[in-house]
């Protein structure tokens, strides 16, 4: 007890007391995540989000999406049978932050991307109860009324790439029009978006010419969760951790 | 003894400074607001202006007022400084009502999704971290600063230091609430749980959180007792953890300086890893160590008698803030995040029912020779069963952490009945003990004007816990096996939406166990306006003992 004593009496020792004891659990768990090769598997496909994806990630976030929807199927025979092949670490390495939720109080989103149609999405995100009668989602009437602003998501782009995710000088030049591009029926630039952003599909989303709108980008982010990497390619005996 | 007359009036170097400072960021702010990118964050430069000009004003209309210098003792008794402690407790009484009344009010939306009213401002999404915020960091943050700047002095005996900086501590940080609260209504939301704000809101918290160590450490240093008491310990640990998770946790590069948008520096499976780090860290430090400081203060004070074991409450301590740290993984089970370290989350998750409990014992063994007062008093019979839910949550809490128990448990609703079942019955019971101490205390009066509303507080705010979390179990454990149910032919048995459908009942029921804890509180308020207003002569008639014991 005489450390004890001796720490109760000063201040400044209790402090780094303290500071050393809570350190240890925090270093061990954390800073390996950083370093082992296994934390993230290898594997093909996963590619950043293309602009118009990452503004409709910003409104997901935006909106609070993630307090009902999770983007993590476990390692559980009912959850693979129920919304597919169990998440990979890989699937979310350019997700700042992460979104992998809490709660279901609706279900996970993980590999939602092509299960339904635009149509669908953009009638559910107007009115949920429309396609689900016995939902309890909130309505967002106003995301297919709403304007995108994409006026700084090169910007968006540039400190991402600070941070490691791999957009290119091109990618963050031609943001701004990559954006428009992936929100246009028949864009004569689709192609070099594809080459850019393999898989990235460009149409109409929301299904309103006029303007491109936050359900244009919602719907876009949406449409392509869960579906970079391919399964049927995908050997996990050479990532068992 | 400082004199008044003696001494020539000075600005100090602290009041010129933080003008100064506070002239800058209000230039600063007027500055972004004309720049913004949306009107939302505009809204929030403006309000900074606006609070940094007052600031000043403050800060001159002070230095007309005051003394040269304030005495640190007066008459050989320490001179304590009760203004911030008074204003924290009225701000955590009025953030309380706000935040209750959110929670039941989201809690009808699940029930009645029409109360969404097809508004971003009310949906559900944004509504939800209103709710956590306002409870745990206004609600729960105000007392904790109310008690801990309150404990310091009176276990030190010694005056708040500085004279401007507990009153940022307290003002600055309510500022914060008020910030992260309109913007999560306007959208602005970081989508980390329980640290949904965003980096300037984050920036300006790490400011008032350093400012409130300093002043918390400047208290201590000014003891003239050798010991620190085991409460101080607690609420340092609290407020040291919560500093290096708040920044480890929220580190982030802002799109722009007009920009409220920034990304948060780690990813993915990282991620996760530093956010439930952050988050159940932040039940553990600021949900649990804090409040252990109220119990470790109030309980012995309240019951007149010694805390039970001093060699109990330090492996408590240094058992709890070891273990802690380590439970994290917990919330991750079955996902990407690597297996070694959920099964080193677990672990250690069934290793923290052990401190746990010792701290329990701790608090419930303190009634010894007391018990009687249970019968008498309401408010130290509040401040036990916190102490009880403390036990029940943290013994569900290691119970849920096991990886098979997790696999039906998470993503369920049975983690919400968890939560409140130690926000509810543990943090707020005892922080309402606490309220109940500290108003008489405060404002110099005799007793509360009402014991027999408090004991109208506990029994209809405990069943309204009761409520809450049975229907809560019910929902969760209904919902997991519905999600893993198969048909004799081998097919999941349900649809999403059928289990969704399923927890209709229970989502009416939890909103009812909401509304009685709610009707609970506001009783609360009514006796604490009562007894600021200095009804005490009413209170006297009110409260023959011996008519207080309902629990027979």
């Amino acid at each position: 007890m005489s450390l004890q004593s001796d720490l109760e009496k000063n201040s400044i020792r209790l402090v780094f007391g303290v500071l050393v004891v809570i350190a240890i659990g925090g270093l061990v768990e954390i800073t390996p995540l950083f370093y082992l090769n296994s934390t993230i598997e290898k594997v093909d496909g996963v590619r950043p989000y293309t602009p118009l994806e990452l503004a409709g990630r910003n409104i997901y976030v935006r909106e609070g999406c993630f307090n009902c929807h999770s983007q993590m199927i476990r390692t559980l025979r009912d959850e693979v049978e129920r919304y597919g092949h169990y998440s990979l670490a890989a699937e979310s390495m350019y997700d700042h932050p992460f979104q992998w939720g809490s709660k279901r109080t609706g279900p996970d989103l993980a590999r939602i991307g092509g299960r339904y149609s635009d149509d669908w999405h953009r009638e559910h995100l107007q009115s949920p109860k429309s396609v689900v009668p016995t939902t309890i989602m909130p309505a967002y009437p106003w995301l297919a009324k709403t304007e995108l602003d994409y006026a700084h998501i090169a910007d968006d782009l540039r400190v991402q790439a600070t941070l490691g995710v791999p957009y290119t000088a091109e990618m963050i030049a031609s943001a701004v029009d990559d954006l428009k591009t992936q929100a246009t029926a028949d864009a004569p630039d689709a192609d070099a978006l594809a080459k850019r952003y393999p898989k990235a599909q460009s149409r109409d989303y929301d299904g309103n010419r006029d303007m491109i709108s936050e359900a244009d980008a919602l719907i876009a982010y949406l449409q392509q969760l869960g579906t970079q990497v391919d399964f049927k390619l995908y050997d996990d005996k050479a990532n068992v951790r | 003894m400082a004199s008044a007359s003696s001494s020539t009036k000075t600005f100090t170097f602290g009041e010129g400074g933080a003008a100064f400072a506070f002239v800058v960021l209000a230039f600063l702010s007027i500055v972004i607001a004309a720049k913004a990118y949306t009107s939302a964050y505009a809204f929030h430069a403006y309000l900074f202006a606006a609070a940094s000009v007052a600031a000043v004003f403050a800060i001159f209309e002070r230095y007309v007022d005051r003394p040269a210098e304030v005495p640190l003792t007066i008459d050989g008794k320490p001179n304590y400084n009760m203004g911030p402690v008074k204003f924290a407790t009225i701000a955590s009484v009025f953030w309380g009502i706000a935040g209750f009344t959110v929670g039941l009010w989201a809690a009808l939306e699940l029930a009645f999704p029409v109360l969404n009213l097809d508004l971003p401002w009310t949906t559900f999404g944004r509504i939800r971290p209103l709710h956590t915020s306002a409870v745990i960091f206004a609600f729960g943050g105000n007392v904790l600063l109310a008690t801990s700047f309150y404990v310091v002095q009176r276990t030190c005996r010694a005056r708040l230091a500085g004279e401007l900086a507990p009153w940022f501590v307290v003002l600055g940080y309510n500022f914060f609430i008020v910030i992260a609260g309109t913007g999560y209504l306007f959208g602005i939301n970081q989508a980390k749980e329980y640290a949904e704000p965003e980096w300037y809101a984050d920036l300006w918290l790490t400011v008032v959180w350093v400012a409130y160590l300093l002043v918390y450490l400047g208290t201590v240093a000014r003891r003239t007792e050798p010991h620190i008491y085991v409460a101080n310990w607690f609420y340092l640990a609290f407020i040291l953890t919560i500093a290096v998770l708040h920044v480890g946790n929220n580190a982030a590069i802002p799109v722009s300086l007009f920009s409220p948008k920034s990304y948060i520096v780690w990813s993915g499976v990282q991620d996760a890893m530093v956010q439930w780090w952050y988050g159940h860290n932040a039940v553990g430090f600021f949900l649990t160590a804090g409040f252990l400081g109220v119990m470790y203060y109030f309980i012995p004070k309240r019951a007149e008698r010694p805390i039970y074991s001093y060699r109990l409450s330090v492996i408590h301590f240094w058992s709890l803030i070891f273990l802690y740290i380590w439970a994290g993984p917990h919330h991750l089970h079955y996902t990407a995040l690597p297996d070694w370290a959920q099964t080193l989350g677990m672990t250690f998750s069934v290793i923290l029912w052990m401190p746990s409990w010792g701290g329990m014992i701790n608090g419930l063994m303190t009634l010894s020779g007391a018990w009687d007062k249970l019968r008498t008093d309401p408010v130290l019979r509040m401040m036990v069963v916190s102490v009880a839910f403390y036990g029940m949550a943290t013994f569900e809490g290691p119970l849920m952490s096991i990886k098979s128990v997790n696999s039906l448990s998470h993503y369920t609703d049975w983690t919400i009945g968890h939560v409140h079942s130690g926000a509810l019955g543990w943090v707020a019971f005892v922080s309402f003990g606490a309220i109940y101490c500290l108003v008489p205390w405060l404002w110099n009066r005799e007793r509360l004007y009402s014991l027999k509303l408090v004991n109208w507080h506990f029994w209809i705010s405990t069943i309204g816990i009761v409520v809450y979390i049975s229907s809560m179990w019910v929902s969760g454990i209904l919902q997991g096996l519905m999600w893993r149910a198969y048909t004799n032919l081998g097919f999941l048995e349900y649809s999403f939406v059928e289990t969704v459908e399923a927890m209709h009942p229970f989502y009416v029921i939890r909103a009812i166990g909401g509304a009685l804890f709610l009707a609970g509180a506001l009783l609360m308020v009514w006796n604490i306006w009562k007894t600021i207003a200095g009804d005490v002569a009413a209170a006297k008639a009110l409260d023959p003992a011996p008519a207080l014991a309902p629990g027979e």
